[in-house]
């Protein structure tokens, strides 16, 4: 197999994405019009690069599942976006962002993606406060910080505990903007069900609209997937109940290599799990633990009530394993120390499976002023889903599924290896490695959307025809007929159980056998496993009403069997890599200490999976990872 | 946690052009743990069991912030407390054997397109006639090269958190949609970036408004009451003073 090219540009890390600018061919202003690009999405990634092109004056359709573009989940990140900007004088610097999301990643991101990652967040930053983007401030009237895990300096902008609504908001804006200029054509209510790829090119997509059931075409000179991330595949996690892997499923299947699909980010503060009913599970932001202390009780199965366990019988475990980041230490760590001291007897309320967060310190250092300000909103939601009031007291939390650092593979211009295929945000696997840093997910979405994919997506328009987009032939129509046949199957089983059924079953079995920790037992039931659901999935689910209007049952059934196919590809990455990473933690491979022991000589790579057929074992790409400008590490926190 | 039992009320209508109606459901052993949609898609699942369609609703987020969802109970938007969006609503807030009438918002600028799901497009139009500021990517000087006084981005904050779900439309007896545009004006127009377009976009964004059908203001403050972010009706006074502001500009 001939090794991916990445196109890194050659040159000093601090230097490429300058060079590369300078020397990338441009679109000609008079002739952007003349191309016709698609965006899927409307996130932080999609609205913020569906505004940009279009300013640039290219023609740009655009589509997402929900009623308008301003409710992508992007919208209910809550804790903040970091950015190098160094106002709080505490010495951070492009380098130094670079180098921490490097190691927060566990070694296994592009220097070069990430670099320049760093090289931008401070234009994002600027950009959306000319939006009006309303991020908090002191009374001197300049931005505020805070600091996020695995940081040791205050680099987070934020916006109360909403600051990926109003990030969202900016970038909805703008698009609006364009929309109103007739710039921009908006689908809304609008779900791609296939990619269209002609002579290994991307020319296309097909989509049902979600109110009249019409299945439509749209060619383009260029398609960008802003789609999100893949969390679902758990049935519960953080993610909205909308998210799923349909779109980048749907063009890996049509050639589109999955890099890195077992990069699962599980968070580590959420509200536990408390019935079976549950639908999905709240994320209480990161930031709490700036003042939130984490502890357990020393004795397993103390029952007792909280504030009746006295100081010397609390292992605040976090603090006494990681004295340097404290509480603060990045996600993997935090979940799987949770995890551990779970399993050890020691977790807390009625399930077991909870540890506290405790803010009574803070409460007497700060006051309760002062804390409202900071988390006011996320106190108010804790209560209203639990019942129980944190400045009372502590917050119960527990790890949840929440980001996916897997994704498209793309090069450096954030192109798939199909030519015209651009994916972006959580879409792509391209800077998070193995571990992504609290307020990252934000910055890259926007520096995607706002900085990178502009630039580099006219070097490749520059070398394609314009005008000759057309759904005109064959390849449509088969795609088109495909889509059809795929909901006409799902709608005349009726079977016996929902879609629902089969949706948390698969997922139960993903956060047991491929969750925080996984090993290579588990992982191999877990293939049988998926095998049986989905064949049973495919005999045996009832999808009620019809095809012709708006169904969701009918949405749903479509993604979970995606997910069912989805989920296997996971796996099978999971299972290959046997070294543990970031978020991926492998039990036969840890350090004495139980922390996640790399093998650099021999995964020191992407894995870019190559769709081989449902139900057959992916053909594995290998991308490896040249580190020039930093050390490889075991990654230290304490 | 206990369990109650609930008699709901829904209101079931295949598409915009054919008439719609109450059916009655039991809703058993609803777990008061449960949000208001997790009881929703209880009753669907059994529904579905029972070889019926089950009932359509927005939703998206379930943590209060996506705007997707909403639905009139018992008169109210996003149901008895306040506050908070139907998906943050628990079902702790209700008693056994209640029976609630589940409606959707209506309103002639939310035309419905099935069951409790209705078309907001017109809120996009409405931002699209203005709701901006036109800065370009690129354009944007240094984030502190303007300072902001602390307070108006406090209250540009308040306006900001909108969610843009239409409940104030909902409750509004004119289903007017002045506290849902009022938010928009009154964010940009308490931000120093967002003064240079403050005229143009108050009318604008009025008059698209006006376009839409919806309703006039008649000071009944039920959009505050049934905002789920509460945002204040003193954003639409302010978005009143600049509209007059704006036209008397416009004509001298």
């Amino acid at each position: 197999m001939p090794e991916l090219n990445a196109k890194i540009p050659s040159g000093p890390l601090k230097d490429k994405w300058t060079q590369h600018k300078a020397h990338i061919k441009l679109v000609n202003p008079a002739n952007k019009h003349k191309y016709n690009i698609i965006v899927v999405g409307t996130g932080l990634a999609g609205g913020s690069a569906a505004a940009t092109l279009a300013e640039l004056g290219y023609n740009v359709q655009v589509f997402c599942f929900q009623d308008s573009p301003r409710r992508a989940h992007s919208i209910a990140a809550q804790g903040g976006i970091n950015a190098s900007k160094n106002y709080p004088n505490d010495g951070d610097s492009i380098y130094r962002l670079f180098y921490d999301t490097i190691k927060g990643g566990d070694f296994r991101s592009r220097e070069a993606n990430v670099y320049r990652l760093a090289e931008v967040s401070g234009n994002i930053i600027d950009q959306c406060v000319a939006q009006g983007v309303p991020f908090a401030r002191e009374y001197a009237g300049y931005l505020d910080n805070r600091s996020f895990g695995g940081a040791q300096v205050s680099r987070t902008f934020y916006a109360r505990g909403q600051t990926g609504q109003q990030l969202l908001l900016g970038a909805y804006s703008a698009l609006m903007k364009e929309v109103n200029k007739g710039s921009v054509k908006m689908f809304p209510r609008t779900e791609m069900l296939e990619l269209v790829v002609v002579d290994g090119v991307a020319r296309g997509i097909v989509t049902r609209n979600l109110v009249t059931g019409d299945i439509e075409t749209h060619a383009a000179d260029a398609v960008v997937l802003a789609t999100g991330g893949y969390a679902n595949v758990f049935h519960l996690s953080t993610n909205a109940k909308g998210a799923n892997v349909t779109a980048i499923w749907r063009a890996h299947k049509k050639g589109a290599f999955m890099a890195n699909p077992c990069y699962t980010q599980i968070h580590p503060t959420c509200i536990p799990v408390h019935g079976d009913y549950q639908s999905k599970l709240t994320l209480m932001s990161e930031s709490l633990r700036n003042d939130g202390r984490v502890w357990v009780p020393k004795k397993p199965q103390d029952k007792r009530n909280p504030r009746d366990i006295p100081e010397e019988e609390r292992d605040y475990y976090l603090e006494r394993k990681y004295p340097s980041f404290g509480n603060l230490v990045p996600r993997d760590l935090a979940s799987r120390n949770a995890k551990e001291v779970c399993d050890e007897g020691r977790g807390v309320g009625p399930t077991g499976q909870a540890v506290y967060l405790d803010f009574a310190d803070a409460l007497k250092r700060s006051g309760k002023a002062v804390l409202a300000e900071r988390y006011g909103n996320l106190f108010d939601m804790y209560e209203k889903i639990t019942g129980s009031n944190p400045y009372d007291e502590p917050m119960m939390i527990y790890p949840a599924a929440h980001y996916t650092m897997g994704g498209l593979w793309v090069d450096y211009n954030l192109m798939s290896n199909l030519p015209g295929l651009f994916v972006i945000g959580e879409a792509n696997f391209s800077d998070h490695g193995a571990n992504r840093l609290g307020a990252s997910a934000l910055m890259q979405g926007l520096a995607d959307g706002y900085f990178i994919l502009p630039y580099t997506i006219g070097d490749y328009l520059a070398g394609v025809k314009a005008g000759k987009a057309t759904t005109d032939i064959p390849e449509f129509k088969e795609a088109e007929k495909y889509a059809k046949e795929k909901i006409n199957r799902l709608l005349t089983i009726r079977g016996k159980r929902t879609v629902d059924e089969f949706h948390r079953e698969l997922g139960l079995l993903m956060w047991n056998q491929c969750g925080m920790a996984r090993d290579e037992k588990g992982l191999k039931e877990a293939l049988s496993r998926i095998f049986e659901i989905r064949n049973e999935f495919w005999q045996n689910v009832d999808v009620p009403g019809s095809g012709t209007d708006l169904n969701q049952s009918l949405e749903r059934a479509g993604r979970v069997a995606d997910f069912l196919e989805f989920a296997e590809t996971m796996v099978y990455d999971a299972l290959h890599r046997k070294e543990s990473c970031g978020g991926h933690f492998r039990e036969e491979f840890q350090t004495p200490e139980g922390e996640a022991l790399r093998n650099d000589n021999h995964f020191c790579y992407v894995a870019a999976w190559e769709f081989n057929g449902v139900g057959k074992e992916p053909v594995l790409h290998k991308e490896p990872l040249d580190f020039e400008e930093v050390h490889l590490a075991q990654r230290n926190y304490k | 946690m206990s369990k109650i039992n609930l008699t709901l009320k829904v209101w079931r209508q295949k598409n915009g052009r054919e008439k719609g109606g109450f059916e009655t459901y039991t809703a058993k052993d609803i777990d008061t743990d449960m949000s208001f949609l997790e009881m929703l898609d209880v009753v669907n699942e059994q529904l579905t069991h029972e070889g019926k369609e089950p009932i359509a609703f927005d939703h998206d987020c379930r943590e209060g912030v996506c705007g997707m969802c909403g639905a009139v109970i018992n008169g109210q938007a996003h149901g008895p407390l306040k506050g908070t969006t139907l998906c943050q609503l628990h079902m702790r807030n209700f008693r056994n054997g209640e029976t609630l009438v589940i409606e959707p918002w209506r309103s002639r600028g939310f035309p419905i397109l099935k069951d409790l799901v209705v078309d907001r497009s017109a809120f996009d139009r409405i931002i699209a006639a203005g709701g901006y500021i036109s800065v370009k990517t690129g354009q944007a000087p240094d984030a502190h090269a303007v300072p902001v006084r602390k307070e108006d981005s406090d209250t540009a904050f308040d306006a900001a958190a909108c969610i843009g779900c239409g409940a104030c439309v909902a409750a509004c007896p004119n289903a007017s949609a002045m506290l849902f545009t009022a938010a928009k004006v009154s964010h940009l127009s308490h931000l120093p970036q967002g003064q240079v377009e403050a005229p143009e976009r108050v009318i604008k964004m009025v008059e698209q408004m006006d376009k839409e059908r919806f309703g006039n203001c008649s000071n009944e403050y039920e959009c505050e009451a049934a905002c789920p972010k509460e945002i204040s009706v003193e954003h639409i006074a302010r978005m009143n003073s600049e509209y007059r502001q704006a036209k008397w500009k416009a004509k001298h």
